[in-house]
């Protein structure tokens, strides 16, 4: 009877209300709004820090790694000669494929910029092709080998160097109008070049700036390393001593021919439709040599003549004075097209950046996620159904479930080293192959699956399965066909967050090899194969500047796919979210 | 069987025992751990009648109504000992089937929970798991009947496919016993069927429980006396985890025996 309810001896205490209008009580109003007022002030730096980092995270790698989504090619009219696959009218397929197609391209660069006779030129200029230049020029002869003996307008894909030109950054390129008339000595080779005005005393001035700017730099350098107790260094110190004793020399030296190295910015002459690089710069005279030759000795009046500078010394780029000549060239011509890069793709891993694609990467990631996937959805969602419906509660599921938290902790090398014990030394898989990276990755993700799986069934109202269990059903039944279909949005986004989980992993892999260099793009699950994360890591420690840009690009591609998998768990969550 | 019970002093007012009583329970305990939530509970529950529990909250009521059809099972720390019969056979009998049971012994349950599906599938998906119906046309027959006894056909013929979550709390509620009796259950168990129901929804389901009156033995679970008094013939009043009384409705509420049948039908506590 202890609830029956008598009347108690309430108000007889003195009544305590709030007192409003108190100096005390509106004190505390205040403070209380100043508290919320902090407390939103530091969530919106908070976010405001997140939304910065993030922001400035993004476009730095766009900035980066979209330029490595676009290429630069010439398109060149190409002869190709009748007999350049064996006798004319007689060439397969074979023969087009297997051919030498260096000739082929070297005429049409010739052709393109004629008159160029010095061996190291015309080196130089057929360097400005890829190796892969004649792909699309193979691809159309061999499905239309009728084009054998004519020519044909195709593009030509440009070497890295030459692409990393065009995407600019290499150096400025400054031209001024001269006041004298200028005289070439000759067209070609080592030519002189005068002119009736003191045309080149600016240039001589800056040059001679930017040798004392060398001088000093190189003397800090040569002191630094002269401190040094390491015997390499001292000497290295004293060669820098002597060499910025020379440069300050030349700096001094006030007039005077300057001879120009590849340490100072380079001049140049447009005269006469060519192009002379100066080797020696005079007030009012330049010696050099033509690096597009020039079309007459005629004289040139000052409209028609021009300095040009390019600002960055020749030994700082990745190309030539001749080099650029050439591409400036080519461009004027017309001949230079910018297209989006599908070859970055299409194509597998390779040593050469602007060959070098992603697909490898790609489909490997796809196989690997593809087993990862297959063995981890069953698996996870069967642990979790029986863990969370069916396991006795004992002290055997209880360590279960504490072990199945605790690897969701491990750090994922761990998982490496174990696929290395296991799958590859003793059940002896193959190495690098996508079949043992999913199976490690599976490793890795089954405790996210099985912790997110456990969640989702705990959060369908048991109510659901009551009311199966109250027409009859088994537990069985009431499982698979109430909860867990209930669950299963829940699943399977914990399933996709933990897929993107395995998709940006790394370590594991390395420890099974999947770190190779890989160029044939993987067919099954037992041929060797790397995937993204992987790609991206091999590529971001190659020499090439090229690869960096890739290296963004293939980081862009990742996080597209990781964007897409986390948008795909969101638009499942709101799509079948449920409220009871 | 149970010492620390068998001091139970109460006795239980009974019916004429076993003739035409469909279910039957005998000395039944129902512990939760170390909890002891029913004692020594006796009593006769007719066929083709509403017997209505009442007591106050944490009694025991809904304990005891789930061990009819063993739902109780459910709970791992539950433990039921002493016998309830249906239909003189025991339920906790270790070769009776507990789903088949359940298929018997139809519940409802407070909070409408109708299966996030169709409403058709949710109707029929007791038959459909008992193999009720052989064919499509058959089910449907079972479907239409059952929503028809459950005086929800009318308002939902048109939109059988549309989700059954769609529908109001009181359509949800008749829908759930829609879903009861499509598997034609002898034992129809409601636990305070209409508690989150506004009052037109309730008198709906009052009505609904007269009329399956005629054909089911109804159990139900309520706090409002008013509702006991107005569909059950027969009232048991739980206090404690012990049943008080037992009798015909009007004379638990015209002129209980017991102080604390009293005290509580005359809203002293509770
Ligand atoms: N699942 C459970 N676990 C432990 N104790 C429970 C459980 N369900 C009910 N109880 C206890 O059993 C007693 C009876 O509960 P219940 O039958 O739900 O009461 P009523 O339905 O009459 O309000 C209460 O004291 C309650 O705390
Ligand atoms: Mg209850």
């Amino acid at each position: 009877m202890t609830d029956i309810s008598a009347p108690n001896a309430m108000g007889v205490a003195k009544q305590r209300r709030v007192d409003v209008t108190s100096a005390a009580a509106q004190a505390r109003v205040r403070a209380r709004y100043r508290s919320e007022a902090r407390f939103k002030t530091y969530g919106l730096l908070a976010l405001g820090i997140t939304t910065v980092f993030v922001g400035v995270l993004l476009s730095d790698i766009l900035l980066r790694g979209l330029p490595s989504f676009w290429q630069h090619r010439l398109v060149l009219d190409v002869p190709v000669a009748a007999d350049a696959f064996g006798p004319p009218g007689k060439a397969d397929v074979a023969a087009i494929r297997g051919g030498d197609y260096f000739p082929i391209t070297k005429a049409a660069l010739a052709n393109a910029i004629p008159g160029i006779e010095s061996r190291s030129a015309e080196k130089q200029l057929n360097r400005l092709l890829s190796t892969g230049a004649p792909d699309e020029l193979r691809e159309r002869l061999a499905a239309n080998p009728a084009l054998i003996g004519k020519t044909v307008k195709v593009p030509l894909l440009l070497s890295d160097d030459a692409d990393l030109y065009f995407k600019g950054g290499e150096t400025a390129i400054v031209k001024r109008a001269p006041r004298g008339i200028a005289t070439p000595s000759g067209v070609n080779g080592e030519i002189t070049v005068l002119t009736a005005s003191n045309d080149f005393s600016d240039e001589l001035i800056t040059i001679k700036r930017a040798l004392a700017a060398a001088a000093a730099r190189t003397q800090f350098e040569s002191n630094r390393l002269l401190k040094s107790p390491d015997k390499a260094n001292q000497t290295r110190g004293t060669e820098l001593a002597a060499e910025a004793k020379n440069l300050s020399t030349r700096a001094e030296l006030s007039r005077g021919e300057e001879v120009l190295d590849d340490k100072v910015p380079s001049v140049l002459i447009e005269i006469n439709g060519g192009l002379v690089k100066a080797n020696k710069l005079g007030d009012s005279s330049i010696t050099g040599e033509v690096l597009l030759p020039l079309k007459s000795t005629a004289e040139a009046k000052p409209a028609d003549w021009k300095i040009v500078t390019f600002v960055t010394p020749e030994a700082n780029r990745k190309v030539t004075d001749q080099e650029v000549a050439f591409l400036e060239r080519l461009r004027s011509n017309g001949a230079v097209e910018n297209v989006f890069n599908w070859r970055f793709f299409t194509a597998g891993d390779s040593r050469e950046p602007e060959l070098a694609g992603v697909r490898g990467a790609l489909v490997g990631t796809a196989l690997t996620l593809f087993v990862t996937l297959i063995l981890c959805l069953p698996i996870g969602v069967g642990a979790a159904v029986y863990l969370e419906e069916f396991a006795p509660k004992n002290r055997f599921t209880d360590l279960v479930e504490v072990n199945i938290n605790n690897l969701a902790a491990v750090p994922s090398i761990v998982f490496g080293l174990l696929g290395l014990a296991v799958f590859l030394n003793f059940f002896g898989l193959p190495r690098s192959a996508p079949l043992v990276g999913g199976l490690v990755l599976a490793l890795l993700v089954l405790p996210t699956i099985i912790i997110a799986g456990r969640a989702a069934l705990r959060s369908v109202p048991p109510s659901i399965k009551e009311a199966a269990l109250g027409v009859g059903a088994s537990h069985q039944q009431a499982i698979f066909h109430h909860v867990l279909p209930l669950a299963m949005p829940g699943i399977m986004t914990g399933t996709i967050i933990g897929m993107a989980h395995a998709l940006g992993e790394t370590a594991p892999l390395l420890m099974i090899g999947m770190i190779a260099f890989i160029v044939d793009v993987p067919q099954s699950f037992v041929e060797s194969a790397t995937v993204m994360p992987v790609q991206i890591y091999l590529w971001s420690d190659l020499p090439e500047k090229a690869f960096q840009a890739k290296t963004a690009g293939a980081i862009i591609v990742l996080l597209g796919f990781l964007f897409l998998m986390n948008g795909m768990a969101i638009w499942l969550r709101k799509r079948f979210e449920r409220r009871w | 069987m149970d010492a620390q019970v068998a001091t139970s002093t109460h006795t239980v007012p009974r019916m004429t025992a076993g003739v035409g009583a469909k279910v039957v329970a005998r000395d039944c305990n129902v512990f939760y751990g170390e909890k002891h939530a029913i004692k020594m509970l006796n009593v006769d529950i007719p066929d083709r009648s509403v017997t209505s529990f009442i007591g106050p909250s944490g009694c025991g009521k809904s304990t005891f109504l789930r061990c009819i059809n063993r739902m109780n099972d459910t709970i791992p720390i539950c433990r039921v000992t002493g016998t309830i019969n249906i239909d003189n056979r025991d339920i906790y009998d270790p070769s009776l089937d507990v789903v088949q049971l359940r298929a018997r012994v139809g519940m409802v349950f407070q909070k409408p929970n109708p299966f996030p599906k169709s409403i058709y599938d949710n109707v029929a998906y007791g038959p459909r798991i008992h193999g009720l119906a052989q064919s499509k046309a058959e089910m449907d027959e079972i479907v239409m009947t059952s929503l028809e006894k459950a005086g929800l056909l009318k308002e939902v013929k048109d939109r059988l496919l549309e989700s059954g979550t769609g529908l109001s709390g009181g359509q949800q509620q008749r829908l759930c016993i829609a879903r009861a009796i499509a598997v034609s259950p002898e034992v129809i168990l409601m636990d305070e069927p209409c508690s989150a129901l506004d009052p037109i929804a309730t008198a709906k389901i009052e009505e609904l429980i007269d009329e399956l009156r005629s054909n089911y033995c109804i159990i139900i679970v309520t706090h409002s006396m008013q509702q006991a008094a107005r569909v059950s013939q027969r009232t048991a009043f739980f206090h404690l985890g012990t049943l008080v009384e037992e009798g015909e409705t009007s004379q638990i509420f015209t002129n209980p025996q017991d102080k604390r049948t009293q005290d509580y039908i005359t809203g002293r506590f509770g």
